[in-house]
């Protein structure tokens, strides 16, 4: 690079610094003031200790941050392997405008909730020790969830890095990354497997403290499935909203094939789901929980299965089937509610459910679970306001894959003539 | 805990899907039991409930005196600053003593949970936390079906806080300072193999007068610290729906198929991306041609 093209660069990267859009709109400031707050609680908690913020105990020693923010927010992420699933393994380029978005939107939750998992270590100082193998305690179910989580996190940077390419016009850098992709999407859906069942997995253990009517050996598997509708349902929602915040500057793409995408999606939210209700019956019959049905518990856990899994499933069917796209999105909120009814009954309430005091987490690490959050948006809405997530990539990139396209072409013809050749003097 | 080979056949078998084909690949679970481990074996009739081994305990690790008693309908917990605490209870046969610390299981959960190995069933029987491991995730308390392991919630350097059947000790051969103390011999100290000996004699020589079970012989796959009393273990405190499997046994499907998913699932993923997205293109370039 020349000096003329550095300066270039470095205002480049000043001007994309800038903030973009309003600054003092209300979701900014309420964010900010969470975001504010939370450093705060988190001096303290790293001051005087977890208990001086949180409200885990030596019943329930995970409180809100794990139980909210990684085990239920990683169940969200799970749109990404989803939707990759569909565009790279299957083919199905229907789904290719809403990639960059999923892709992201995952990574981002990745960093921020692995994130989250630091602020709840007694001792991070030393969660290297696992990872540089000093210690490895490969019998371990969290361990393995948090490689997964590392190794999840590079292939989905690798996912998006192509975008990143495109905004910094990184020509040849493109090139190779977006040669990457199929092995990390390949990559990246096995890791998925296993660690998002691995977290249903870390209560296998937790046998005698978990109702029997949310415990059973098959929670690996549930928490798998759920992921699919759970992630999906995320997709629906962030795309609905980014159609309405980002609707203006949206490829044309991105918008025409929005109505579509989102009733193909609710298609395959019913399916994951009415397979989900299935196995969730099966279980039931399997743990001959009857007995639990008329109490409390029971109608909690009815109100969760019934209504927050059975419920949007419906909708979710006759949204596709009626084109209903506003029973679509009605379905997916209400799918989220349940994922997270689902992820805080096996984690919180239904944890040490014989206890009689109900557990309820502090304001202070509400505030920071919110703001955790709140800081992924922000992150999210900077990168899509500068990069083509959501926006036609630069015209390079289309030449680029024109040409390439041209090439291959020209190469399978030179293949098959050559074949051709082969198979007349063979003859 | 190594993987070995029956059990990784065994999770092959499960995650083929033929339940039965795994069934038959793998044999009867091999008991721990025969694994020499030291151990401790509290008689709840001989305890007269003085809290000498909570009070040698607490000198010995520099942590509070025991400042409350024992008292009947009263709860009392180990937690970060007491490792070991004798609880009382109104039982059918009147007020009878129960003792509460960690049971140095024979497979503990605590430390198959633990990602760093900073919980160590070490080879002599005591389950041990090694402080220079600990990342502080509070997994083995999860894992424990005992609830023990206490974590301390108010401090910036926070530890894990269990009995850890004074391992420097026996390793100079000396005895856990609670057996030592204990002025009524309601602990004892030794092989495990010879404790279920005597916990049994015991009972077989005053039948009228104690419970026929030995609590820790099966439960959760069997446990280093045993227990016997005249009076059904419930009525103490005790947990008796445990079950007799040891408890990373539950772990064991979901572990072994994790490589089996990490080679199967990218080799499937390949071919239905060959099908798919290779074969509509080869489809496209013949139309095109
Ligand atoms: S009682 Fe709990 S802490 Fe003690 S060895 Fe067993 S699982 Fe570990
Ligand atoms: S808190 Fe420490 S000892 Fe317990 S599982 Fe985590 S790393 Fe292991």
């Amino acid at each position: 690079m020349n000096r003329e093209e550095n300066t270039g660069f470095l205002k480049f990267i000043m001007y994309e610094l800038k903030p973009k859009g309003k600054l003092l709109t209300p979701f900014n400031i309420i964010s900010m003031i969470t975001i504010l707050a939370a450093v705060v609680i988190l001096v303290i908690r790293f001051t005087s200790g977890l208990g001086s913020v949180g409200h885990a105990s030596q019943e329930r020693p995970w409180g809100l941050w794990i139980n909210f923010n990684v085990i239920t927010g990683v169940a969200f992420a799970g749109g990404a392997f989803v939707v990759t699933f569909m565009v790279y393994i299957l083919g199905l380029e229907k789904y290719r405008p809403i990639v960059r978005a999923t892709v992201l939107y995952a990574l981002l939750a990745y960093i921020f909730y692995a994130g989250a998992l630091l602020l709840d270590l007694g001792r991070p100082w030393k969660v290297i020790n696992p990872i540089i193998g000093n210690s490895f305690g490969i019998s371990s179910v969290l361990f393995l969830v948090a490689w997964h989580f590392l190794l999840y996190m590079g292939s989905l940077f690798i996912e998006f890095f192509p975008t990143v390419t495109e905004w910094i016009s990184l020509k040849p850098q493109r090139r190779f990354f977006a040669s990457l992709t199929l092995g990390v999407v390949i990559f990246g859906i096995a890791l998925s497997t296993l660690h998002q069942s691995g977290l249903g997995a870390l209560f296998l253990m937790a046998k005698p403290k978990i109702h029997p009517l949310w415990y059973s050996e098959f929670i690996p598997i549930l928490f798998f499935l759920s992921s699919i509708f759970a992630g999906l349902s995320l997709v629906i929602v962030l795309e609905t909203i980014g159609q309405r915040v980002f609707g203006k500057n949206m490829s044309f793409l991105n918008k025409s094939s929005h109505r579509d995408i989102m009733l193909s999606l609710s298609r395959i939210c019913t399916i994951s789901m009415f397979v989900y209700f299935f196995m969730t019956v099966l279980v039931f019959l399997h743990g001959k929980n009857f007995q639990y049905l008329n109490t409390l518990w029971g109608s909690w856990y009815l109100v969760e299965v019934l209504g927050f899994v059975l419920f949007p499933c419906i909708l979710f069917l006759f949204g596709y089937r009626r084109l209903n796209i506003k029973l679509v999105r009605i379905g997916a909120v209400l799918t989220i509610i349940g994922i997270i009814l689902n992820r805080l009954n096996i984690s919180t309430i239904a944890y040490h459910w014989y206890d009689s005091a109900l557990h309820f987490p502090t304001w202070m690490e509400i505030v920071v679970s919110f703001a955790v959050i709140f800081l992924q948006i922000l992150v999210f809405r900077a990168i899509v306001r500068r990069m083509p997530v959501y926006t036609e990539s630069p015209s390079w990139v289309v030449e680029e894959k024109q040409i390439r396209s041209i090439t291959v072409k020209d190469k399978l013809f030179k293949l098959n003539t050559r074949r051709e050749k082969w198979k007349v003097s063979a003859e | 805990m190594s993987v070995d080979r029956r059990n990784f056949l065994k999770a092959l078998g499960i995650a083929g899907s033929t339940l039965a084909m795994g069934k038959s690949f793998g044999s009867p679970p091999v008991s721990k039991s025969d694994t020499e481990f030291f151990g401790i074996l509290y008689d709840s009739t001989l305890c007269v409930g003085c809290q000498a081994c909570e009070t040698a305990c607490a000198e010995k690790y520099g942590f509070p005196l025991p400042e409350t008693v024992p008292a009947a309908g009263e709860l009392r917990e180990t937690n970060e600053a007491r490792r070991v605490v004798i609880n009382c209870y109104n039982t059918s046969k009147g007020e009878m003593y129960m003792r509460r610390a960690c049971n140095h299981c024979n497979n503990p959960a605590c430390a198959s949970a633990c990602l760093t190995k900073a919980m160590l069933k070490t080879d002599g029987g005591p389950v041990i936390w090694r402080e220079e491991k600990c990342m502080g995730c509070r997994s083995c308390m999860i894992s424990c079906p005992f609830d023990i392991p206490k974590f301390e919630y108010n401090s910036p350097n926070p530890k894990i806080n269990k009995c850890r059947m004074c391992y420097e000790l026996l390793l100079e051969g000396e005895k856990p300072v609670c057996v030592e103390n204990c002025p009524a011999e309601a602990l004892l100290f030794g092989k495990r193999r010879d404790l279920i000996e005597i916990a049994r004699t015991r009972i077989y020589s005053e039948p009228d007068k104690y419970y026929h079970e030995i609590y820790g012989e099966n439960e959760v796959g069997g446990t280093g610290v045993l227990y016997i009393s005249s009076v059904p273990f419930k009525e103490l405190g005790l947990r008796t729906d445990l079950g007799n499997k040891s408890y990373p046994e539950y772990n064991k499907t979901f572990l072994y198929s994790v490589p089996l998913v990490l080679i199967l699932w990218p080799a499937f993923l390949l071919g239905l991306h060959s099908a798919f997205v290779q074969g509509k293109n080869k489809k496209q370039k013949e139309e095109e041609s």
